[in-house]
């Protein structure tokens, strides 16, 4: 029986004069774990910040466990690109990870035991608890990516999302990090946005096509009509129309990720 | 004049009770000012306070609190101003600090008679802090002490990564705010020590020098306030020494240690990677 958590319906979003979304229809049901693909600017973010009440939905209905986005921050836990992060900053990983815990209620600045043992215990599901008392700065891409899911999942959130957890991540990384979600309770929601389909198709249960507007696979396949609305559409003969054929007929968990050769030039506009 | 005798003046007890009142607010907002990037908004705000001890001297209102408010005042309108262009932020900021100094001499210009004070508040005189400016600065560090230990929990969050902060329901509005018009009253606490001109130098290179030994944003302020201490005291005896200016020679000892501390790294460095070539 479906439990959904995430219902949209007919949802638009625009920067300025800039249409990012439109028309956005998508459901997500508890346990799943989603995969939300699509180009660069495609709206995925928007997507992402909309759902977690970061950003206003201007036209559409959006809820999340029922209630408006932002209604249940501690239902939720986010994992934002790493890139947004302050590089540099003065804090142990341990120190990071209890920023998690963080509602706008608690005060003062030392951390009880309970808060401590908490964040020991999101570590150590995260496969970084070696690394608690390290600056973040001496740190790897993959292992802080690493901490930032741990930061995510110290209140045991029902819902995660993570927002480009693989990019710049060297393959080791990306396993450790895949590893770590597939591993949550099965009652654990996830909605990752990913470049990387070849890699993320050995979890997900869902493909979500962002690209001003969404299309969901129904399961791991990915349809040519997703495909058209990623990448556009390509007459026969054209090297990108061979490359996705390819890609709507052994859409596997083995897919390759789509090479640098599908760049704008190949690409027709969507739609 | 030896020491003992020197530690005996009021006006030295003044600058050195004046350079620790200081260097509390220096390490504090000097840390959340370079881990939230705001040094150039910190200088911002520093150069708009020219404009509120402009108003007090043609007012003839007493400097500290006035230039407080209006500093206050300009640092919430250029946040409002960046918050909602953001992708002008350096602009505007250079607008609001060419205004603040611009309103601060026009000020200057209307009010009768010659301000000799008014250079003080350009490059600092920490010898002649007066005993009401002390409280003054006792208040101000205890409002930012305070506020800063009440929030730290969520200053921290929303230092790190603000967006992560929102998502978790923090008020990071409020919290920036808050923070502008620390930097604020912090800025013109200063002014009295190192000058409006010069306030940037003693935000940073405290900071600076402490975030490598440190791991925690409570560790970085207390070590900012330690290193500004330093400063503040070596500078004050290098001025008294050298019968010189004590913000710039504040900042001068600053900027050495500062040096001192690059070279003596560099050289540590070279050090270790030439004792571990293999022969």
């Amino acid at each position: 029986m479906q439990n959904p958590i995430i219902e949209i319906c007919d949802l638009a979003y625009t920067y300025d004069s800039t249409p990012a979304l439109s028309g956005v229809n998508v459901q997500i049901n508890r346990g799943d774990f989603i995969a939300v693909i699509g180009p660069n600017g495609g709206g995925k973010t928007t997507l992402m910040r909309l759902i977690l009440g970061l950003l206003k939905p201007q036209q559409g209905q959006l809820s999340v466990f029922g209630a408006p986005p932002g209604s249940n921050p501690a239902r939720i836990g986010y994992v934002p690109q790493h890139s947004n992060t302050t590089q540099g900053f003065p804090a142990a990983a341990e120190q990071v990870v209890l920023m998690g815990l963080a509602q706008g209620k608690q005060r003062g600045f030392r951390f009880t035991a309970a808060e401590r043992e908490a964040a020991n215990h999101a570590m150590r599901r995260a496969g970084v608890l070696d690394l608690r008392h390290r600056r973040l700065n001496e740190l790897s891409g993959g292992q802080r990516q690493r901490i930032l899911i741990a930061r995510a999942l110290i209140t045991q959130p029902e819902l995660l999302i993570l927002d480009e957890p693989l990019s710049n991540i060297d393959p080791y990384g990306r396993q450790c990090i895949l590893e770590t979600l597939t591993g949550l309770d099965s009652q654990t929601t996830v909605v990752m946005v990913s470049h990387d389909l070849g890699i993320t198709a050995n979890a997900v249960t869902d493909i979500i096509a962002v690209n001003h507007y969404a299309l969901s696979a129904g399961g791991t396949k990915l349809t040519p009509a997703m495909l058209a609305l990623m990448y556009g559409t390509h007459e026969a003969g054209c090297p990108v129309h061979a490359l996705l054929q390819q890609w709507v007929d052994s859409a596997t968990p083995s897919a390759p990720a789509l090479p640098a050769l599908i760049t704008t030039e190949h690409t027709h506009e969507p739609r | 004049m030896n020491l003992a005798d020197l530690l005996q003046q009021t006006f030295m007890q003044h600058a050195l009770i004046a350079s620790l009142l200081v260097s509390i607010t220096c390490g504090v907002i000097g840390a959340l000012v370079v881990v939230n990037r705001l040094i150039f908004m910190a200088g911002g705000i520093a150069h708009t306070a020219y404009g509120g001890v402009g108003l007090a001297f043609f007012l003839g209102a007493p400097v500290l609190p006035t230039a407080g408010l209006f500093t206050a005042g300009a640092a919430v309108i250029l946040g409002a101003l960046t918050q909602t262009k953001r992708e002008r932020t350096d602009t505007l900021i250079g607008v609001i600090w060419a205004a603040g100094m611009a309103f601060g001499i026009i000020m200057i210009n209307l009010t009768p008679g010659y301000n000799v004070g008014l250079m003080s508040y350009l490059f600092g005189s920490i010898l002649t802090v007066p005993a009401q400016d002390l409280w003054v600065m006792l208040g101000i560090d205890g409002v930012i002490v305070g506020l800063t230990l009440f929030f730290y929990r969520d200053i921290l969050s929303f230092s790190f990564d603000p967006d992560f902060a929102r998502s978790r329901g923090i008020p990071v509005r409020f919290l920036y705010f808050m923070l502008l018009i620390m930097v604020a009253e912090a800025v013109v606490m200063m002014i009295q020590v190192v000058g409006l001109i010069l306030v940037i130098a003693l935000l940073t290179l405290p900071p600076y020098l402490a975030e490598r030994h440190t791991k925690s944003l409570v560790g970085l302020m207390v070590a900012s306030g330690l290193w500004s201490l330093v400063f503040c005291v070596g500078g004050l005896a290098v001025a008294y020494q050298f019968d010189l200016s004590s913000g710039a020679s504040i900042i001068a000892t600053a900027c050495a240690i500062y040096l001192m501390f690059i070279v003596g790294q560099t050289g540590w460095q070279w050090l270790r990677t030439q004792t571990k070539t293999p022969a």
